[in-house]
């Protein structure tokens, strides 16, 4: 069998295209995580973002109010749970998984009227580059803006939280709010800004799925990346670096198995499909097993509600 | 001038009026999303909470779909109360149906007095084995229960689906996705002709009875309340703390797993792919809206099974999506979450007069 290695090159470029919803919503979720907030809402807030865009596109025609909008539609939904975990100091755990029960209803409910509508094509870079490099011109050409965004995003994060003073703050604020607030830093807005941003990046990571990857609205159309999001940020450790090879790995799983089945392997599909979730659980018994890099790398008041006495 | 101040101690009657609240506000909102919608939303609110039980088949229907609520929140509420996150008792459901579906389909064609009982043990055995999966993770690997449970739904779901599909599919069935149909002794039975309540709500009965009598006249009722409270107190009471994670997640999945068993032996008597319509994770709610008391479990299992049978009389009558369910669902917990907040504050009307 001669393998073509462009395949190989497309066959990568597919599980980085998988992989780009992940590593957005993982992204953003860190930054909520480490001002010290869990929101177990991604997957709501994700569903959001992929029926917001996918209608903005349909409605407005313009691609650019529709991916802004999904961000804006995550963010609005967010605020949700920003209020009512920072202002009213909700449990963060129920408050999550309300804020994604809820948004799964409300997508559908908003998406009654676009089902089996078809989606528009939207547009690629570099197109023409393709062809030009044998393997990698189809990994690194052809591909949307969101999807290089997506690829940049871990390490402008990890910039952002190494090298600048708003990222610092925002470390304080997750390891220790108690002090960060006796500098003056006003933990309640710091978290506040947090949650909204991790919302833009889940809405965003909706709206690539519904308007580029699979460029449709089908109800539950996230279909638990949101949680396997969720699960990639306890594997990297908080780390966003990290989330990049997470991100692959989870997608490299989804897109091996339609190989697998293409090629006629005999496991049962159910087996393949499983196997992410599997792996997820596995590699977080593995990470967590040694208990004191966990405490190390968590940010501290992870999922505790700091409220300062008037 | 309204000022906002703490309360000394938090106010016992407002944690037992706030679910009323939740819910109140949660029709208000409902109404108006309805209205958005361009439905008339007190017309669409009726056919949601009021026509769903008007008559002897709807409120079968009702008690029907608040049981498998019942049972699971009231395992979940052992969980919630020592601070224990399981949020995958939708897939202790579905593990415990497989376990108690294949026990059933071992008895195919036989009768005797003997078979349903091992059929719901057996339900209750797979509930809790899976439970026991993030419980032992929790308790020896300090790995985080949320997503470890949550995990395992899917994979449970994927597990019915290849043996619904494969090696359990009914032979003569054409294909469809379901096993063969259990023995009439492998059946829960059903309360009343042409109605489909069946035996399993008294599993959820006695679960709220052993529940109350554990939580409020066992020493482990004291110990789980404690461990709630706080951890280090707990520890330094000398609890043992892992032996109780592991005891909390079995008991809610044999819950989960029993609620599974009524699913499939109750009124459909076959494995089919979708055991449940995400009960395990509407459970959650329920636990909460109950405030973990095993009789407000039983009073807000009933309202959020209205929110499973509204859903499908609206999509019927007013053409609205079932997952319309899911969004009152999500926000009786939003209300109810955010009016905790009366709990530990008050608001004092000041004269504005100096």
């Amino acid at each position: 069998m001669i393998i073509d290695i462009n395949f190989i090159g497309l066959i990568i470029a597919s599980i980085m295209a998988s992989a780009v919803p992940l590593i957005l919503a993982s992204c953003g979720e860190l930054i909520t995580e480490r001002s010290g907030v869990l929101n177990l809402g991604v997957e709501g807030m994700m569903i959001i973002g992929a029926i917001s865009g996918f209608a903005l596109m349909t409605v407005t025609g313009s691609l650019i109010i529709a991916v802004f909008g999904a961000m804006l539609a995550g963010v609005l939904i967010s605020t949700i749970f920003a209020f009512l975990t920072q202002t009213l100091i909700t449990n963060h755990v129920a408050t999550g998984l309300a804020l994604t029960i809820f948004g799964i209803g409300i997508s559908a409910m908003i998406g009654k009227n676009f089902v089996g509508i078809p989606g528009k094509e939207f547009p690629v870079l570099f197109e023409g580059l393709k062809d030009t490099i044998p393997l990698l011109g189809p990994i690194l050409f052809g591909h949307s803006i969101v999807f290089y965004f997506a690829f940049a995003l871990p390490f402008i994060t990890s910039y952002f939280l190494k090298k600048t003073k708003i990222g610092l703050i925002v470390r304080a604020v997750g390891d220790s709010p108690e002090s960060a607030s006796n500098q003056g830093i006003n933990v309640r807005l710091v978290r506040y800004a947090c949650i909204l941003y991790g919302g833009s990046m889940s809405g965003l990571a909706g709206a690539y799925l519904s308007m580029i990857y699979t460029p449709q609205w089908i109800e539950n159309m996230t279909g638990g990346r949101g949680w396997i999001a969720l699960a990639l940020v306890v594997f990297s450790t908080w780390n966003p670096i990290k989330i990049l090879i997470g991100a692959m790995i989870f997608g490299g799983l989804t897109i091996i198995q339609f190989h697998m089945q293409a090629i006629g392997v005999r496991i049962p599909v159910q087996f393949l499909t499983a196997l992410p979730y599997i792996v997820t659980i596995v590699v977080l018994v593995v990470i967590s097993r040694d208990s004191r890099k966990i405490r190390l790398s968590t940010p501290s008041s992870l999922g505790k509600s700091f409220h300062k006495d008037n | 001038m309204i000022k906002i101040v703490k309360r000394d101690q938090p106010s016992r009657a407002i944690f037992f009026l706030t679910p009323i609240l939740a819910i109140f506000l949660t029709l208000v909102a409902g109404g108006l999303i309805f209205y958005i919608l361009g439905f008339k939303p007190f017309e669409a609110l009726k056919f949601f909470f009021i026509v769903p039980i008007a008559d002897k088949y709807g409120f079968s229907e009702l008690l029907l779909k608040a049981t498998p609520l019942c049972l699971i929140a009231i395992g979940l509420s052992f969980c919630f109360k020592s601070n224990n996150w399981n949020i995958g008792a939708e897939g202790q459901l579905t593990f415990g149906a497989i376990v108690s579906g294949g026990v059933a389909l071992l008895f195919y064609e036989q009768e005797g007095f003997y078979i349903l009982p091992i059929v719901i043990l057996a339900g209750a055995i797979g509930g809790m084995l899976y439970a026991s999966i993030p419980a032992i993770l929790k308790t020896y690997f300090n790995t985080n229960e949320i997503l470890v449970s949550l995990m395992l739904v899917y994979v449970s779901k994927l597990i019915l689906d290849y043996l619904v599909v494969g090696p359990w599919s009914n032979p003569e069935g054409f294909n469809f996705p379901e096993t063969r149909q259990f023995s009439d002794s492998a059946r829960l039975p059903l309360l009343f002709e042409g109605l489909r309540i069946h035996a399993g709500i008294f599993l959820a009965l006695a679960a709220v009875v052993i529940s109350w009598f554990v939580f409020y006249k066992t020493y482990l009722g004291f110990q789980m309340k404690v461990s709630g409270f706080s951890l280090k107190t707990a520890k330094y009471a000398g609890y043992k703390g892992k032996k109780m994670i592991i005891l909390v997640f079995l008991i809610s999945g044999a819950c989960a797993g029993l609620a599974g068993v009524g699913e499939i032996t109750g009124p459909i008597g076959q494995l089919h792919r979708e055991v449940s319509p995400d009960y395990g994770f509407t459970a959650i709610i329920v636990a909460f809206l109950g405030r973990l008391h095993p009789v407000g479990i039983i009073f807000a299992s009933l309202v959020v099974a209205i929110t499973y049978l509204g859903a499908e009389t609206a999509q019927i009558f007013m053409q609205i999506p079932k997952y319309t369910g899911q969004v009152f669902q999500g926000m009786i917990l939003f209300f109810l979450l955010a009016s905790d907040y009366l709990l530990f504050f008050k608001f004092k009307f000041i004269s504005s007069k100096k």
